[in-house]
């Protein structure tokens, strides 16, 4: 009796995770037909002015929102079943014993794949420490992980194209890895709070759960609900005013202040950006409305990554392991990075 | 029964807390649960990433929110 029902549980259960791919091609049809949809209903069902700036505002926010969303959640799904295979205490495990600069380019791109937070920095920076892995390792896993996010990437990708996404995923990744080995090669070891080499950890002992596909995508499930369900709201609210400049802002308005030729423009965003909070959800549709009044492009990445990779409130929760002036050496150096990155892309462009 | 759970007061923690009263309430099992903050304690039990539950000094689950039904069954001792 009982295992008839555990068993049709089972079946019950694995059909709901095919649903996933079930909506794929629904997705992919609505995002190709999107633009014309859009501008039929607009145009033709509403009967709205062409040359209007409202019509314009609406136009824009209609096709950016399910846009965006289509795209959230296809990446967010991926990147939830990519992440279910891995976990700090793996990641731990392959940084043990590499040198510096191979561990610094590891460190940055598990960073990005491993499930982290911001609340467990604490206990994963002991955890590094404990087994030996360089600092300097630490901190390219460190600036990765934030920078480098799977909703900035899709956003990316969806207002701006594929380009633009790959350049911030790669400079990012560039950004985390020398500066982890710029931190690494100073003498900064005296600059960790002494209680940290004290701790004794355990053993991690977990017993094996065996995962099969159907747990990872269900994981990927929960983490589409997870995200979307905490940023929607930043979303809405940021490509409602992306829109508003869109329709309403002279063209050209942030040239002068944010433009290439401001070359001043690149230090200011970043140092503006840092204390800044924001998820990379609220802060992209901002990111566009800047770009098309004119705001250089390296200019409105630097700010985008100083605001959504430094943060005040990760360095309030690391100020517990480290000293001030770690904090302020890891923040130059990053900022640098940032910096540094912006010029660059405003250079090529 | 013992029932640990280790998080440094994230909000995914408070939620662990919240489901496994929950699931201790709807299963009758005589548990007691303790939410662990300390940092020393959280590492010795070699967790990186919280929120974690540890069940009779056991970790069941780390950097994870196991479901309402998963907790029943691993309280549930099957």
């Amino acid at each position: 009796m009982n295992e008839c029902c555990t068993q049709n549980n089972n079946e019950n259960k694995s059909l709901n995770h095919y649903i996933p791919f079930l909506l794929i091609p629904f997705a992919v049809v609505i995002y190709f037909f999107l633009e014309r949809g859009v501008d039929f209903f607009v145009y033709a069902i509403l009967r709205m002015d062409k040359a209007s700036h409202l019509t314009e505002v609406i136009r824009f926010f209609l096709y950016d929102t399910p846009k965006v969303f289509i795209l959230l959640t296809v990446i967010v799904f991926v990147v939830g079943i990519i992440r279910s295979y891995f976990s700090p205490e793996k990641t731990r495990k392959a940084l043990e014993g590499k040198p510096l600069f191979a561990g610094n380019v590891m460190a940055a791109g598990l960073g990005v794949l491993t499930p982290f937070c911001t609340c467990s920095a604490i206990p994963l920076f002991i955890g590094f420490v404990e087994s030996g892995i360089p600092l300097g390792v630490t901190f390219s896993f460190l600036v990765a992980a934030p920078m480098i996010n799977e909703v900035a990437l899709v956003l990316l990708f969806g207002l701006f194209g594929w380009k633009t996404a790959l350049l911030y995923a790669s400079t990012g990744l560039l950004i985390a890895i020398i500066s982890g080995w710029v931190i690494g090669r100073m003498k900064i070891e005296r600059f960790v709070e002494d209680w940290v080499y004290e701790i004794k950890a355990g053993d991690f002992q977990m017993p094996e759960q065996k995962i099969t596909f159907n747990d990872r995508i269900q994981a990927g499930w929960t983490a589409v609900v997870d995200i979307i369900s905490k940023i929607w709201i930043y979303i809405m609210a940021g490509i409602a005013l992306g829109a508003a400049v869109h329709g309403y802002v002279p063209e050209n308005f942030m040239a002068s202040i944010m433009g290439k030729e401001a070359w001043w423009s690149v230090p200011l965003a970043v140092l503006i950006g840092v204390p800044l909070y924001s998820n990379a959800a609220g802060i992209i549709p901002i990111l566009q409305a800047l770009l098309e009044k004119g705001a250089a492009l390296g200019t409105a990445l630097a700010f985008m990554m100083s605001v959504i990779g430094l943060s005040l409130p990760e360095m309030i929760i690391l100020r517990k392991v480290i000293k001030i002036p770690l904090i302020v050496i890891f923040i130059s150096v990053v900022a640098t990075g940032i910096i540094i990155v912006g010029f660059l892309f405003n250079w090529i462009y | 029964m013992k029932i640990e759970i280790l998080g440094m007061g994230c909000a995914t923690c408070n939620k662990l807390e919240d489901t496994v009263r929950q699931a201790i309430k709807e299963t009758g099992i005589d548990a007691q649960v303790d939410h662990i903050t300390d940092i020393k304690k959280i590492m010795a039990y070699g967790v990186m990433i919280t929120p974690a539950m540890v069940i009779d000094g056991k970790v069941m689950a780390a950097g994870k929110l196991p479901s309402l039904e998963d907790i029943k069954k691993m309280i549930g001792g099957k």
